[in-house]
């Protein structure tokens, strides 16, 4: 019965979205209050709908309704309950449910926010009504998650066991709140297109930047956690792979970031306003493209969970309809925007255009280095690998030289900025770079320029960030928001760095009660046990950590053995003291109770991710003072305006 | 400020790094440190062809082992690294560098990214001189 309701609720889901791309677009019109009203009660209505489709879909999961194909494929009893739920998520049909969910979770939001007014919001509900609806389609038509399987199999074939993780139970959502966040960000934008009066286009930054806050908030954590995830489950201790999929995310992320800090701009002086409107077609975009990419099967991963050419297909179709549809409308609405800021060469809007153009080189370096190879096999079969080392001579040195500028924007006025006293006002920035990279330089070996660069460079950032905290005591939640991601990207920058150049390892293989150094640590292997799991057969390493012989920690890094699938999967042991991370994956049985045991030492490894996590905290302390000051700058005549146009 | 400079340096103080013997998968390995820092460098730029995207250095796949001994045994013969990465090269193609070569169907692919440098550069050098000009004006 579920199952049927919830397909039921799609179809409604389908039906609403149709009412609200209508109704919302016409209500675009000065005199189309009616259609207005109509367009955000169809968002919430189908909200209402797709929730409920998504809670039929994931009780089949969790009471194992194996009449259900998706369940049947994807789940099976002997899962966890969370694993259970997290599998609604862990396949294709689920995951494109989610993504649904989540768009309409944000029309939702838009509807009852009415940001920038009744007429901007109704013509962003339009859009986002047409991309809900094109997504329903694509569900119903290529991929249901409620079609039946008769009869029913007693049992499910479960879920990929390297998914059956708590990190990656939380990934796809976040992410998907990021990807799909920046959707709200393009619907904005098309609507201000949409909508011909001057006075109302100009509220389309405004009302749009809490959902790219949103949206950047999300990316990053989500970004940080399927790094994360990468680091202590894949086994070998890498945290960044430059995988397709993992470069899917990353440019979204590049130009979502380009788009907050070319809004600020155009939010607070009117410069830029073509450009973010173009940002803001571009990062949605590119979210559709890494689904495509994540989706199609074009790549093969952990993530392509469907490998089907009508998918694929139907995916292409859609993209090139909406970024084809947004770039015709940008095309054809665009030069009627009043442009142009006046502003000196040496002003807060040239370092935001230079972060732009940084932002812009790296997410071109990341777009190549993915496609490439795609295009160049698809054109005459030619094969080639751009792997790590192509990022390394081409993302690298154009991040660092972003990274460079990142401590002086926030120095210099708008229109006009003093260059001399904002450098002299990063005097103690510099001191901290040129201590930091002596430090690195007389300590660590081996000796590489790198580390020294990558460690000034870390407090050149986390010094001017520390000086902004300080000065602006009492400021607007504003300026602590931006030197707190500042600040954040110096302590991942850190992070990358020590462990890419610093890390230690040791690949033993070890009989019971022999011991094995590796950095600073003496480890005693003490045995394996067979340990038995809910839907997995482990066996469990009881490593010693000794500390002047004496025990003072056990590690137990294991491996496990999932039934179903008859996959096996390393569950790593980590021990950090927040400086560094001792890191331990047990490897092969060689027999007679010897095992290999592969351990690392990581310096300053905590540190990924806690840099991610303090530029997260920067972007939500943003938010919140965005939305706790209603109207904070009365500078701008045109805030007043939406009501008036009514 | 003082404070700031000292727990940055205690941090970089209380982080040591270590220069240690890094090992390979298979615990056997030259003797000579020297060989074995070239063998895992150049395992580290070659791809494990039946894996997703892991370097021959990282897979714990039949195929990465076999490339693994390979190297080591044409290093143990005397082979400069080119040589071993042209032999390669001949047997698997151009997918088995990490590093994709620079020639005539990649030109695009390394440039790529410098050219958007340089385009985005010259508009937004264009948009600031706009911007002086109305600044100037007004």
């Amino acid at each position: 019965m579920t199952g049927e309701l919830g397909q039921l609720a799609l179809c409604f889901a389908l039906a609403l979205s149709l009412v609200m791309a209508g109704a919302g677009l016409y209500g675009a019109r000065t005199d189309a209050s009616l259609a207005r009203a109509m367009a955000s009660s169809a968002a919430l209505g189908m909200l209402v709908f797709v929730m409920l489709a998504f809670g039929a879909l994931t009780y089949g999961f969790i009471v194992s309704d194996f009449s259900i194909l998706d369940v049947a494929s994807n789940s099976s009893t002997l899962k966890p309950l969370i694993y259970r739920i997290s599998g609604v998520w862990g396949n294709h049909e689920g995951s494109m449910l989610l993504w649904v969910l989540v768009l309409s979770l944000y029309a939702g939001l838009v509807a009852f926010l009415q940001r920038g007014g009744p007429r901007l919001t109704s013509a962003a509900l339009g859009v986002q009504g047409l991309l809900a609806a094109a997504f329903l389609l694509f569900i119903l038509f290529t991929s249901n998650p409620f079609l039946r399987l008769d009869p029913a199999p007693f049992e499910g074939a479960g879920l990929n066991p390297l998914l059956q993780d708590p990190g990656l139970a939380m990934h796809p959502p976040m992410l998907y709140a990021g990807y799909v966040g920046l959707s709200a960000a393009f619907s904005y934008a098309a609507a201000a297109l949409i909508v011909g009066e001057e006075a109302i286009r100009q509220q389309w930054v405004r009302a749009a930047r809490p959902f790219m806050l949103i949206a950047w908030i999300a990316l990053t954590c989500g970004i940080a956690l399927g790094s994360w995830w990468a680091y202590y489950e894949l086994g070998w201790g890498g945290f960044w792979f430059w995988d397709p999929v993992e470069n899917a995310s990353l440019m979204p992320w590049l130009v979502g970031t380009a788009l907050l800090h070319s809004a600020l701009a155009t939010e607070r002086s009117g410069a830029f306003r073509t450009w973010t409107l173009l940002l803001a077609i571009a990062g949605f975009s590119l979210s559709l493209i890494g689904t495509f990419l994540v989706r199609s099967g074009v790549l093969s991963s952990v993530h392509a969970f469907a490998s089907d050419p009508t998918r694929g297909f139907f995916i292409m179709v859609l993209i090139v309809l909406a970024i084809g549809g947004a770039l015709a409308l940008f095309a054809w609405r665009a030069p009627s925007l009043q442009g142009g800021a006046a502003f000196e060469p040496v002003s807060r809007e040239t370092t935001l255009l230079l972060n732009n153009v940084f932002l812009m080189a790296a997410c071109a370096c990341v777009f190549v280095g993915t496609l490439y190879p795609l295009v160049l096999d698809a054109l005459n079969g030619t094969k080639i690998s751009v792997g790590p080392p192509y990022f390394a001579i081409t993302f690298a040195p154009i991040f660092f030289a972003l990274l460079l500028l990142v401590p002086l924007g926030p120095r210099l006025n708008w229109r006009r900025g003093e260059l001399r006293e904002a450098l002299r006002s990063l005097y103690p920035a510099m001191g901290i770079a040129a201590v930091a990279g002596l430090a690195v330089l007389a300590i660590a070996t081996p000796r590489s320029l790198t580390a020294v660069g990558a460690f000034a460079m870390a407090g050149w950032l986390i010094g001017a960030s520390v000086i902004d905290i300080r000065k602006r005591k009492g400021a607007r939640a504003a300026a602590f928001a931006s030197a707190l991601a500042h600040a954040g990207l110096g302590v991942s920058l850190m992070g990358v760095t020590g462990t890419t150049l610093w890390r230690s390892e040791a690949l033993e293989v070890m009989s019971p009660g022999q011991t094995m150094q590796v950095g600073p640590y003496t480890l005693r292997f003490d045995g394996v046990t067979n340990v038995q799991g809910p839907n997995y057969n482990a066996q469990r390493a009881h490593i010693a950590l000794m500390d002047g012989g004496k025990e003072s920690a056990v590690l137990e890094p294991e491996r496990r053995l999932y039934l179903e699938q008859g996959q096996e999967v390393s569950d790593t042991a980590i021990r950090t003291t927040g400086l560094r991370d001792l890191y331990l994956a047990l490897g092969d049985d060689r027999g007679q109770g010897r095992f290999t045991v592969r351990a690392y030492v990581s310096p300053l490894a905590p540190f990924i991710w806690l840099g991610g996590l303090v530029m997260a905290l920067g972007g939500i302390l943003s938010l919140w003072g965005r939305l706790r000051v209603k109207a904070p700058e009365p500078e701008k005549a045109a805030s007043a305006q939406p009501i008036a146009a009514e | 400020m003082r404070n700031l400079a000292l727990c940055l340096f205690l941090l970089l103080a209380a982080a040591p790094a270590f220069a240690q013997a890094p090992l390979s998968l298979e615990p056997s390995s030259f003797s000579d440190p020297a060989l074995e820092l070239r063998a895992r460098n150049l395992q580290r730029q070659l791809r494990c062809l039946v894996c997703q995207g892991e370097s021959v250095d990282e897979s714990g796949s039949p195929f990465a082992a076999d490339v693994r001994a390979l190297v080591r045994r044409q290093i143990a013969q005397g082979r400069s690294d080119q040589q071993i990465e042209n032999f390669l090269v001949a047997r698997y193609g151009d997918f088995i560098l990490m590093k994709p070569p620079v020639q005539p169907n990649t030109w695009l692919l390394w440039l790529a990214p410098f050219l958007v440098l340089a385009g985005a550069g010259a508009m937004a050098w264009m948009t600031v001189r706009r911007a002086q000009r109305r600044a100037a004006s007004s």
